[in-house]
């Protein structure tokens, strides 16, 4: 043993080797599989190459291309629309369901309606695009239902028609995201204490009011988990639109996930592919930072 | 706090910029194969299997039986020669055929179109096989698709490739409707087949299903074919084989363009085109729901299981009745890698299936397309009446009158995703016209040549 007092000088320092250590396997492998390829990605993003032959510097000319290309500019736009698929509808219908789920939280009915509304969650992306393809084809379930209640002049290809494919695509994925943001919002719920909506009541508050006035600033951290996560989701889009319509027709559903996969691997321009890459992490960033300071602000 | 969990992310996005500024040292893709696209072939005087073990790797394409069937042939005639056989669907393969071929080098692989490959130098250049096993002797048309000259023009120069076989597209039709109609013996001019399908359209049926969905514009066939009853076929492979000059906007190819738009608009394919995939439309033909579509003979042996008897094929009828014809006629394409550990005996395997008759005998029966060799090769015999012996005397009209085209697709590796499929998916919504869908394929075809 040293003496006590060059044990307390080399504590401090072995303690942070300490904990290097224990954190080495994490670090290595973020380090190996989500920083290395992120650098490698910025610095292909600024040569001419097609993955396999010599590569030629041009700076930031995959950039500019971003911005003039209209095709390349309209699939960030595409990304955009479906944030209001992705993130609103799932955001306030889950919202309204978590409301009503907890108004009735004592019921068998609630656990069944927990299941069901989560159940997409658990099922595959991929899955989820096959069977939705199904619905939304030109026989399928949807057309049939509409047909049914008499309205078989709306029926169409929906996933197949220019105008509706984006916004069947959107459907899919508020279908997939309404359940996760549910689950959250009612975790949120029930931290909320029930004295407050008892004082409320006593004050003559009905429903409305008490949702509007305790249960939603409540739910400011929960709701802004479940804007971040789904906003990401619907920027970084890919598995649901590669199988539900691989970005036709005629572009109509194509978003930057896709785009950037085609760059890739069938156009073979690694470097416009990781100039967009790089441009929607950009994005991505600048849209989910402000909302985290909008969500966090004055809760603590 | 608040301002914390601001500047974290920051200080986190600051780090990896540095990360990515000690990256950036040296560039991508300096390890260019050692065999540039213009090494000339060895002369190779016997290329055999010998009679040492060989265990030869293979890249097939799922969903087609025939690679797997020869290569249990092979193995059954030659017992040294094993197989470690990899498979995947054909896009997979499109992707990964530079990467695999230059890091992972199969001995025999399925390959998408060559000239990218052959630029990257990833490919072994076969001349000196062609002149060992005489397949230079074989009718220059079938090794035209696979041969590319040093600029980079496909058409001629050495071979870089071999086909299984060679297949060839036209119009499937379900016999019980065509009676239904009227429709008695195939179309014999352009008129006629208008005809025929308003007659369809007349009697309520759906006259084409054709898949033209997702990232899979398949009214590429019958714009294409319409291209060769208006045009030259040889016009139309002078742009595919990026010959200097060469446009696919030209008066002819106008014309073919208004031609489809007037079937589009005229309600000749079934309303969900836009969404249809090619499982969906062979499985409405074969379920007997329309009475066309436009494919290719891969599908003749499965039609005559799954149709017998009710299944006929003619080529796409030229403008004026008694014109020459053309089709879409393109070799299954096998490449030997650069860096291939037995590409002698992968070669031998392709002079095997080819020359040998029980290879020839699978090569029809399994694959349902036209081997490949000379043409007074070996043919097995077919039954009368089957599609399959419909579509291989269909090879022969198109031998006589030289109108074997490849496809528009493979023009370059992208042309098909990114500007056949969606400019034709617009054309059916409305919203691209004739001119415009040219225009716009030929302003990306020359953005592509060029690069």
């Amino acid at each position: 043993m040293p003496a006590p007092i060059a044990g307390r000088r080399t504590r401090r320092p072995r303690a942070g080797w300490l904990g290097w250590l224990f954190a080495a396997p994490a670090v290595i492998m973020y380090a190996t599989f989500v920083l290395r390829p992120l650098s490698l990605t910025v610095q292909y993003s600024l040569y001419d190459w097609n993955g396999i032959g010599p590569s030629r510097w041009v700076g930031l000319d995959n950039y500019r291309r971003l911005l003039t290309d209209s095709e390349l500019f309209s699939s960030i736009l595409h990304a955009f629309e479906l944030i209001l698929f992705f993130s609103l509808i799932p955001v306030l219908l889950g919202l309204f369901v978590a409301a009503t789920i907890r108004g009735i939280a004592q019921s068998r009915l609630a656990t069944v309606a927990r299941t069901v509304l989560f159940l997409p969650q658990v099922i595959p992306l991929v899955a989820a695009g096959i069977m939705w393809s199904w619905l939304l084809s030109s026989t399928g379930v949807v057309n049939e239902v509409l047909s049914a209640v008499g309205l078989g002049g709306l029926t169409r290809a929906w996933l197949g028609d220019l105008g509706t494919a984006l916004p069947a695509v959107g459907v899919i994925g508020a279908w997939v995201l309404v359940g996760l943001c549910t689950l959250l919002l009612l975790a949120g719920m029930s931290k909320i204490d029930p004295g407050l909506y008892e004082a409320a009541r006593l004050d003559g508050a009905g429903p409305v009011r008490e949702f509007f006035s305790i249960t939603l600033p409540s739910l400011r951290q929960e709701i802004g988990v479940c804007v971040t996560v789904t906003v990401i989701a619907a920027l970084a889009s890919f598995d649901i639109v590669y199988i539900a319509t691989q970005g036709g027709p005629g572009n109509a559903t194509m978003v930057p996930g896709l785009e950037i996969y085609y760059l890739a691997f069938s156009e073979r321009e690694i470097g416009m592919a990781s100039a967009l890459a790089v441009a929607l992490v950009v994005l991505v960033l600048a849209c989910v930072l402000p909302l985290q300071r909008l969500t966090r602000d004055g809760s603590r | 706090m608040a301002h914390g969990s601001i500047r974290r992310p920051l200080r986190a996005a600051l780090t990896v910029s540095l990360f990515a500024g000690l990256a950036a040292c040296s560039a991508p893709g300096s390890d260019t194969p050692s065999e540039g696209a213009n090494a000339s072939a060895a002369p190779v005087t016997a290329a055999t299997c010998g009679t040492q073990p060989v265990t030869l790797r293979g890249y097939f394409e799922t969903g087609f039986p025939l690679p797997k069937n020869l290569a249990d042939e092979f193995s059954r005639q030659f017992p040294n020669v094993k197989w470690d056989i990899r498979e995947d669907q054909f896009a997979v393969i499109t992707q990964n055929a530079p990467r695999v071929l230059a890091d992972d080098p199969p001995d025999l692989m399925r390959l998408p179109q060559v000239s990218e490959l052959v630029k990257d130098g990833v490919l072994k250049n076969l001349d000196g096989y062609a002149r060992a096993f005489g397949w230079d002797k074989w009718p220059a048309s079938q090794l035209e698709q696979m041969r590319v000259s040093p600029t980079g023009a496909r058409g001629d120069g050495p071979l870089w490739a071999m086909g299984l076989n060679f297949s060839m597209t036209g119009i499937f039709y379900n016999k019980k409707l065509a009676t239904q109609i009227g429709m008695t013996k195939p179309p014999t001019s352009l008129a006629e087949l208008d005809a025929v399908l308003q007659k369809a359209k007349d009697a309520g049926l759906t006259p084409i299903n054709q898949f033209n969905g997702g990232a899979t514009g398949g009214l590429a066939f019958p714009l294409q074919n319409l291209m060769s009853a208006y045009g030259e076929p040889g016009a139309i492979n002078d742009w595919i084989f990026q010959k200097p000059g060469a446009s696919i906007d030209t008066p002819a190819n106008l014309q073919a363009a208004q031609h489809l738009e007037r079937w589009i608009k005229a309600g000749y394919f079934a309303s969900d085109i836009n969404s249809q995939d090619y499982a969906t439309m062979m499985s409405r033909f074969i379920g007997g729901k329309n009475l066309f579509i436009f494919d290719g003979d891969w599908e003749s042996g499965n039609l005559d299981k799954q149709m017998a008897g009710n299944v006929g094929f003619f080529l796409m009828p030229s403008a004026q009745a008694g014109g020459k014809q053309a089709a879409m006629s393109a070799p299954l394409t096998y490449g030997i890698s650069s860096k291939a550990k037995n590409a002698d005996c992968a070669a031998f395997f392709l002079n095997w299936v080819a020359t040998n008759q029980q290879a020839r005998d699978i090569a029809v029966k399994v694959g349902g397309s036209h081997p490949m060799g000379p043409s007074d090769a070996y043919m097995p015999p077919v039954a009368e009446n089957t599609v399959t012996a419909a579509t291989l005397a269909a090879g022969a009209t198109i031998g006589k009158d030289n109108g074997a085209m490849d496809f528009i697709a493979n023009a370059t590796g992208a042309i098909y995703a990114k500007s056949w499929t969606p400019q034709l998916q617009k054309l059916v919504a409305g919203q691209q016209t004739p001119d415009g869908l040219l225009k716009s394929v030929q302003k990306d075809y020359e953005s592509q040549v060029k690069d």
